[in-house]
């Protein structure tokens, strides 16, 4: 399922191309879809490989401490997480 | 109420803006109001966190066609069946689609068989395995709603930016407002409103919605995945009902805009056109309700450049399956006769037991949580 968390663009190649920081897992996204400029340090919601938009510092900081709360509540086992393939809606 | 409740609402970022809005909502919603969630990223949250047992009984989730794996008709399937039988040839595709049954096979049974089908994680491999694979064609099945059509746009531009001339794409891509309106204009699905799709939005804007809304008199609350944002949208839709209003509401603001990324629709419209028809699988023919590659970029279209042997029989599901009725908001897995017997997740009979986001695999999974479903 696409849970739609903010990543931190850590650093962006001559392809357009950007690392990003998702709750400290790294990966490479394009950045083709998106007009506005993207500088390191900005929040994009990733999509399959793809960053769809930016999104504002503190609307993503709210999410981030969002999920970190409940991925703890996963990891004390109050919630499971067995998500299977998402379908890309 | 259960000890469901409880586990459910421990252990959340805001326990209290749980139990605040289920509180609200109960106090506020006085009549039955049937919700339904266009998208399969929607269905898993209310199922997974057992939504529909938080809230009161008048609440009633219905789920929607937004799934594109579901809304496969076998037809394609054996598009992609056929496409991936060509000698050297790679097929690939997202997500559970190497899973659903075509007529016949279905291609994860094909890949055993030691065809070249690949599943991937970003779209964008597809370039690379072209690049790398010079001397066989790779053919994109592509799949899905507004939400990756940017993306397959943006593959036919680096294809050709890149001289890539051993890259077919055979689209798939579906609207959302055409079936919804297909839904509601067939007059006997019973929705009051709706949730709107949280990624479909960040692409499209939340402005495709205002005609569902002013049409069919339904509101329209565009809610983000978390748990606590479907709650908010439903409290904002009872709300709504109340005072007999019928807008579009924006739940998802911080990812939402009204108009969307422009960027990314001009992209799709620089690449791909409506289709007259599109047959969804359960649903039937929805005109327009799917896009195609333009005329002048035929020479990257498979459908186009592989004519001679794609299949053109349309096929339905087997009968016992009611997917099609699951799709339209008419009936509920729990409904189905073969559901968790003869049709499970490793034994799907339809695509909705197949996809991860499917009505039928989700209710498999977590009905345990949504009781309330198997007595409705
Ligand atoms: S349980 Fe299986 S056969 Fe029945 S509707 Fe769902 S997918 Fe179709
Ligand atoms: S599983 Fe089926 S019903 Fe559910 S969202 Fe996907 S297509 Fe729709």
């Amino acid at each position: 399922m696409c849970l739609s968390i903010p990543s931190r663009v850590v650093e962006i190649d001559e392809n357009n191309y950007a690392t990003v920081d998702t709750m400290g897992v790294k990966r490479k996204v394009t950045l083709d879809l998106i007009a506005e400029e993207v500088n390191v340090g900005d929040y994009v919601l990733i999509h399959v490989g793809f960053a769809m938009n930016k999104i504002s510092k503190e609307h993503a900081e709210d999410s981030i401490a969002a999920y970190n709360e409940i991925a703890e509540a996963m990891r004390d086992g109050e919630i499971s997480d067995e998500e299977g393939n998402s379908n890309y809606v | 109420m259960s000890e469901v409740e409880v586990d459910l609402i421990e252990g959340f970022r805001n326990p209290e803006h749980m139990k605040a809005l289920a509180a609200l909502i109960k106090k506020e919603c006085t009549s039955k109001i049937n919700i339904m969630e266009v998208c399969g990223g929607h269905t898993h949250t209310i199922m997974k966190f057992g939504l529909s047992q938080i809230l009161p009984d008048f609440i009633e989730f219905v789920h929607g066609p937004g799934c594109p794996v579901c809304i496969m008709p076998k037809e394609r399937i054996d598009h992609a069946i056929a496409l991936a039988s060509m000698p050297n040839t790679i097929l690939a595709t997202l997500g559970d689609m190497i899973r659903v049954p075509g007529s016949k096979t279905s291609l994860q049974k094909l890949r055993a068989e030691g065809k070249d089908i690949r599943s991937l994680y970003s779209p964008l491999d597809v370039i690379k395995i072209a690049k790398e694979n010079p001397d066989k064609n790779v053919v994109f099945f592509a799949i899905g709603f507004e939400t990756t059509t940017p993306m397959s746009a943006v593959l036919v531009q680096q294809a050709i930016e890149q001289n890539l001339s051993n890259i077919f794409f055979h689209i798939n891509h579906v609207t959302v407002p055409e079936a919804v309106d297909a839904i509601m204009s067939g007059g006997d699905a019973k929705i009051d409103a709706f949730l709107g799709p949280s990624h479909v939005s960040v692409i499209t804007g939340f402005k495709i919605y205002e005609p569902i809304a002013e049409t069919y008199h339904t509101p329209v609350v565009v809610s983000g995945f978390e748990p606590t944002d479907v709650m908010e949208s439903v409290l904002r839709i009872v709300r709504q009902m109340n005072e007999g209003k019928s807008v579009v509401e924006n739940e998802y603001a911080r990812a939402v805009s009204r108009e969307g990324n422009l960027k990314a629709q001009e992209l799709v419209d620089t690449y791909f056109e409506q289709r007259e028809h599109f047959r969804w699988r359960g649903i039937g023919d929805i005109p327009m309700s799917a896009l195609k590659l333009r005329p002048k970029f035929s020479a990257f279209d498979a459908e186009i450049v592989f004519d001679e042997i794609l299949p053109k029989t349309e096929l339905n599901d087997h009968k016992m399956c009611i997917c099609g009725d699951i799709l339209k908001g008419k009936a509920k897995p729990f409904d189905c006769k073969v559901f968790g017997k003869a049709c499970t997740p490793s034994n799907p009979m339809g695509s909705c037991m197949v996809s991860s986001e499917g009505a039928c695999a989700a209710y498999f999974k977590y009905g345990k949580l949504n009781l309330k479903g198997a007595k409705a």
